[in-house]
């Protein structure tokens, strides 16, 4: 399902267990990042191919006066090949941050920079358009922006046909769009939105992720909900993003993450996700789910955890949308293979990433919470006992299975007769004796649907030595009321 | 987590949903001290719930994430000239040949053979340099756009126009594309079209400055073609035409030396 193509930054020579001791490294960094709201990552784009064209060699750092040797000759040289090859042993030297920091403090260079840009010789003006790149990428603010004067040409030539060209500009705008909400006041008012959307109705694939790249980060900025959304949802963009997300032939999985991140962020943000509604997002999404649980069952599934989180997300944030309760028409989710999809791709992720067990486990509470008809779906279609083996995962997911349960309990007894005689006691017992107060908590709430529900059960519950089950937590703050509630209900049935 | 066979069949089957059962609520249910009640939750974007996926997509975004890429595609191929006339570039990638022709030959002015990045430029370029009723009417009316995609305002004078671009926009007020044309005597040889770096500046501002600036250095269009032609579009089809007619080789010296 991946469309091959090159263009990421792959390390080279490592030894599996340094890659993953690299990678916890890194996960650790993210989390820490996340905590403190500054969780950021940029984009290189390096050709390797060109790069072995190239030599191969370690580009060695460049000082002062050679960089203004080159800056020189690609500016003024009488050849064209001269020009070319002296920018690209610019580019090769801006990949070191020494390098870059040298280059940014040289009087006159971005502009240098910026005028080969905008020259007429295509090869020079791709060479500066690389050397920008790698500089954006820069992890020092004053690298990445020292790039802000070329950006109202980085704009402008979204609009134009080369597709590498432009494939590079908008992961280059999309790395300074996440260096500061300084730069993003720059490109707001620049037009950055109608540039963006002028390039997603592109044929070429590799332009299109890079939109959605550059796009997902402008819609993670702190001040999107209220500098940025509006504008976006003003624009033709929705419709095309929902566009590039419909399942079928012509659906690209790297360009489909992409979009399913934007979506997310634009439907986290609350600013009109009925919009999004209107525009059949709630139908693509769910037609979306199959297709990845079908994608799972062929096997083919290699990245399909990276486009199931966002759609999970975008899916359980607009179920819970005013527009939604209206029943009835195409704005409702009402086909019972979406549970059936859901649960395929539950036990997908508790191969691959469990860590996604819980946003799994969301949207199937907003799924059943008010839906008679889904709950009778997971009673018709046997998946009781599959959500039963999730309970030993964590302690968040029993929790939420509970919850789940919970919801088909609650409709009455024609629900409740379908939980018991079956798996879901012993279950219940098994999840009592445990000292997680949140579950155990879930799990009496259960209880007392099922007692007030299905009588009896209360039987099976005392023989099984349910009462003293119970006695471990009565003393227990949070759980105490329910549990003497529970033990009175069970003596005096 | 063992799913039913039946499951996946159903995954196939037809949309849909069984009738569902009959909703019997005793105003028991969740009464104090328990407290469920059945309800639909959002997250908002910060919260920590989703600490995992985001983590798992920066880790991607960082490429630390292993991925399925197919090989790289960028082969070489025996060199080959653009096919424009007059340009005799040589090429040996069909990527940097794109490039080129996107840049230098796409949107291309019919009258001065100025190149534009965009086709919205270039029509902005026509109508303000070319088309002799803009003059007219702009004596009158505001014509002169922002040259931002998206942004409405007309200006009376291509200065007020810049100065909005600068102000409002936050453009720099050296915008390459944005020079405004300076009226001209008779035409001048067209052999001053092409001009070296040199000659535009000793600090190299405006490197390698021939086709692409509305500048006001460059000629004066070539002399206008006649009668008739003026109804059409002056733009040059994409669908180009090689051979008589489109000529678009410069005759200078300079560009001599650099295709040798």
């Amino acid at each position: 399902m991946w469309s091959g193509r090159q263009g990421r930054l792959r390390p080279v020579g490592c030894v599996v267990e340094e890659l993953r001791c690299r990678r916890r490294e890194r996960e650790a960094a993210l989390r820490k990042a996340r905590r403190e709201q500054q969780l950021v990552s940029k984009r290189l784009l390096r050709d390797d191919v060109l790069e072995e064209v190239e030599g191969g060699c370690v580009a060695k750092i460049l000082g002062e006066a050679e960089i203004q040797q080159f800056l020189r000759l690609a500016q003024r040289g009488t050849e064209e090949k001269e020009r070319e090859r002296a920018l690209v042993s610019l580019r090769r030297g801006l990949q070191h941050p020494e390098t870059q920091q040298t280059f940014i403090w040289l009087e006159g260079s971005i502009r240098t920079l910026v005028g080969l840009l905008t020259s007429s010789q295509a090869l020079l003006q791709l060479e500066a358009a690389r050397c920008l790149h790698e500089l954006s990428h820069s992890e020092q603010s004053a690298v990445a922006e020292a790039c802000l004067p070329a950006t109202s040409y980085l704009l402008t030539y979204l609009s134009g046909h080369s597709s590498d060209f432009i494939e590079l500009c908008l992961y280059t705008l999309g790395n300074l769009i996440v260096e500061s909400e300084a730069v993003r006041r720059q490109l707001l008012p620049q037009g950055i939105v109608p540039a963006l959307a002028a390039c997603i109705q592109s044929p070429h694939l590799t332009v299109l992720e890079a939109l959605g790249y550059a796009l997902s980060q402008l819609l993670q900025a702190k001040e999107a909900p209220e500098m940025i959304i509006p504008s976006v949802l003003g624009s033709i963009l929705p419709q095309h993003i929902l566009r590039l997300l419909q399942p079928g032939p012509k659906l690209n999985l790297g360009v489909a993450v992409e979009f399913a991140w934007c979506l997310h962020y634009i439907i986290c943000s609350q600013v009109n996700n009925a919009l999004l509604i209107y525009h059949g997002g709630l139908s693509t999404l769910g037609l979306l789910l199959l297709d990845m649980a079908a994608a799972v069952q062929r096997t083919e599934d290699a990245g399909l955890e990276l486009l199931a989180c966002p759609v999970l997300r975008c899916l359980s944030n607009l179920l819970t949308e005013a527009a939604v309760e209206v029943g009835g028409g195409p704005n409702q989710l009402d086909d019972e293979r979406v549970v059936a999809a859901l649960f395929i791709l539950l036990q997908f992720f508790l191969q691959k990433q469990p860590s996604l067990l819980p946003e799994g486990l969301w949207l199937l509470n907003n799924l059943t919470a008010n839906s008679s008809s889904f709950c009778t779906s997971l009673l018709s279609m046997d998946l009781i006992e599959p959500l039963l083996q999730l309970l030993p995962v964590s302690n968040v997911v029993s929790v939420l299975v509970l919850t789940v349960l919970c919801n088909v309990a609650e409709k009455g007894p024609a629900y409740c007769q379908h939980l018991w005689p079956g798996p879901l006691l012993p279950c219940l017992m098994g999840m009592l004796a445990s000292s997680d107060t949140e579950g155990v908590g879930q799990s009496l709430e259960l209880l007392q649907l099922l007692f007030l529900y299905r009588p009896e059960a209360v039987e099976a519950f005392l023989q099984q030595s349910g009462l003293q089950v119970l006695e471990k937590h009565q003393e227990e703050a949070q759980l105490q009321d329910r549990v003497h509630a529970l033990q009175k209900t069970a003596l005096h049935r | 987590m063992q799913l039913p066979p039946a499951l996946h069949s159903r995954l196939v089957g037809a949309p849909g949903a069984a009738e569902p059962l009959p909703v019997e609520r005793d105003p028991a249910a969740g009464a104090p001290p328990f407290h469920f009640a059945a309800r639909r939750v959002r997250f908002p974007r910060d919260h920590e719930f989703f600490e995992d996926g985001d983590v798992q997509r920066h880790l991607y975004l960082q490429d630390v994430l292993t991925q399925v890429t197919g090989a790289p595609e960028r082969p070489r191929v025996p060199e080959f000239t653009c096919q424009v006339a007059g340009c005799c570039q040589v090429f040996d990638s069909l990527e940097d040949y794109e490039h080129h022709y996107h840049t230098l030959h796409r949107n291309v002015c019919s009258f001065c053979r100025r190149a534009f990045p965009s086709v919205h430029l270039l029509d902005i370029h026509i109508l303000e340099w070319h088309d002799s009723l803009f003059q007219i009417l702009s004596e009158r009316q505001d014509m002169y756009q922002c040259l931002v995609e998206g942004c409405t305002e007309k200006f009376k004078t291509s200065k007020d126009r810049k100065d909005h671009l600068v102000r409002r926009h936050l453009y720099p007020a050296d915008f390459r594309f944005d020079k405004p044309k300076k009226s001209r005597g008779p035409a001048t040889p067209v052999a001053t079209v092409r001009v070296s770096a040199e000659a535009l500046g000793a600090d190299g501002e405006q490197s390698g400055g021939d086709g692409m600036e509305v500048c006001s250095e460059h000629a004066a269009p070539l002399p206008e073609p006649v009668g008739e032609r003026w109804i059409y579009s002056h733009r040059i089809p994409s669908t180009i035409c090689f051979g008589q007619g489109a000529s678009r080789g410069f005759k200078s010296t300079k560009k001599r030396k650099e295709h040798q």
